[in-house]
């Protein structure tokens, strides 16, 4: 698959050194390039700078081939709209924003245009769920 | 009208400024402290402070009664997740965007934010202000509902320095709401008397724009 991942933070890293690891395509956008320092030597991947908003970036970046793009930059206001972004005016089939606003999550994901990930949820209710003494199994 | 404004920055002051002039009920949500301090010390208790485009800061503004959410921040993706949090989560009806990459325009209007406003404009407009020739600056033009803010310039030897507002005979269509002299910003009322330099803001349709420079401009001697 070719894959396009906004923002080479921790989690963007961790999730582009494993889809490459994999054999995929990967690109990597950030607008800083020591965040590239995080995909360690190996990375068989690309890594384009700049931000992800842009739509000459994601051209770049190879958007427009790109099955999947996922939007984890540490914005949540920039994940929402480069996904739309991707969606819409470069119909990508699979598009993931993450979202640490509960609530802007809820909205998005209602909205249906992209898949939704919200840390902040899974992240409480994982928490939760290890501290109470009759936790349910979800 | 119940008017939020996200954004405290020169536009989002203006515009709040404007607006309480026309007594609505305005609400101002802006993040930084020191800005949030010097306009409510001008303005009065109608700021808050906060992430304007957090659920919780939007709940707690009454996002859900408002009737028009205004995003005037630096930052697109910004004004663009206001908006649709506005429109999608709280039921605002009307919601209008300042965009700051012009490429971005034809994307705000792709995910349904009813008006947008381009600084392309406005820069446009900068360049114009230092061309002499130029009587008319087109600040801002509203295409969809077909309204034009335009600045001009009275020079000296205008007919109108001296003369009242209300003297002026200005068409239905315009209103003139600002007038800046020597860089100061004075809301005009019929007495308000013209001078030399002023620089004249009209809010008028865009078929009259033309008028306004007429209004100021220097009778000329072959009429």
């Amino acid at each position: 698959m070719k894959i396009v991942i906004l923002g080479c933070g921790r989690m963007g890293a961790h999730l582009a050194r494993r889809l490459d690891s994999e054999g995929h395509s990967v690109t990597v956008i950030d607008r800083t390039s020591e965040s590239f320092a995080r995909l360690g030597n190996d990375f068989q991947g690309k890594m384009v700078l700049g931000t992800g908003i842009d739509e000459d970036v994601m051209r770049r970046a190879g958007i427009e081939q790109a099955d999947a793009f996922i939007a984890v930059s540490n914005g949540d206001n920039t994940n929402a709209m480069a996904a739309e972004i991707a969606k819409l005016v470069f119909k990508v089939p699979r598009v993931v924003a993450r979202l640490y606003d509960p609530v802007r999550e809820d909205t998005y994901h209602q909205l249906g245009l992209m898949e939704t990930v919200c840390p902040t949820v899974m992240g409480s209710d994982k928490i939760y769920d290890l501290i109470m003494p009759n936790r349910k199994i979800k | 009208m119940y008017i939020i404004i996200v954004g405290g920055g020169k536009v989002g002051y203006y515009l709040c400024k404007s607006l309480l002039n026309e007594e609505h009920e305005v609400l101002l949500i802006e993040k930084d402290k020191r800005k949030c301090d010097i306009i409510s010390a001008e303005l009065g208790g109608i700021v808050l402070r906060g992430d304007g485009s957090d659920s919780i800061v939007m709940e707690e503004a009454g996002m859900n009664r408002c009737d028009l959410a205004i995003a005037v921040t630096g930052d697109d993706e910004d004004n663009l997740m206001i908006c649709q949090m506005a429109k999608k989560k709280f039921g605002v009806e009307r919601t209008i965007a300042r965009i700051n990459n012009p490429k971005n325009e034809h994307i705000f209007k792709l995910m349904g934010i009813d008006h947008t406003v381009s600084v392309t404009d406005l820069i446009l407009a900068q360049i114009e202000r230092g061309i002499p020739a130029h009587s008319l600056v087109h600040l801002l033009t509203l295409r969809d509902v077909g309204v034009s803010f335009v600045e001009t310039k009275v020079p000296a030897d205008s007919p109108a320095v001296g003369k009242r507002l209300r003297d002026l005979p200005i068409p239905d269509d315009m209103v003139i709401p600002l007038i800046i002299r020597g860089g100061k910003g004075i809301v005009p009322y019929g007495e308000t008397v013209f001078m030399a330099g002023d620089e004249v803001v009209a809010v008028t349709t865009m078929a009259e724009v033309d008028i306004l420079g007429k209004l100021f401009a220097k009778t000329t001697t072959a009429e």
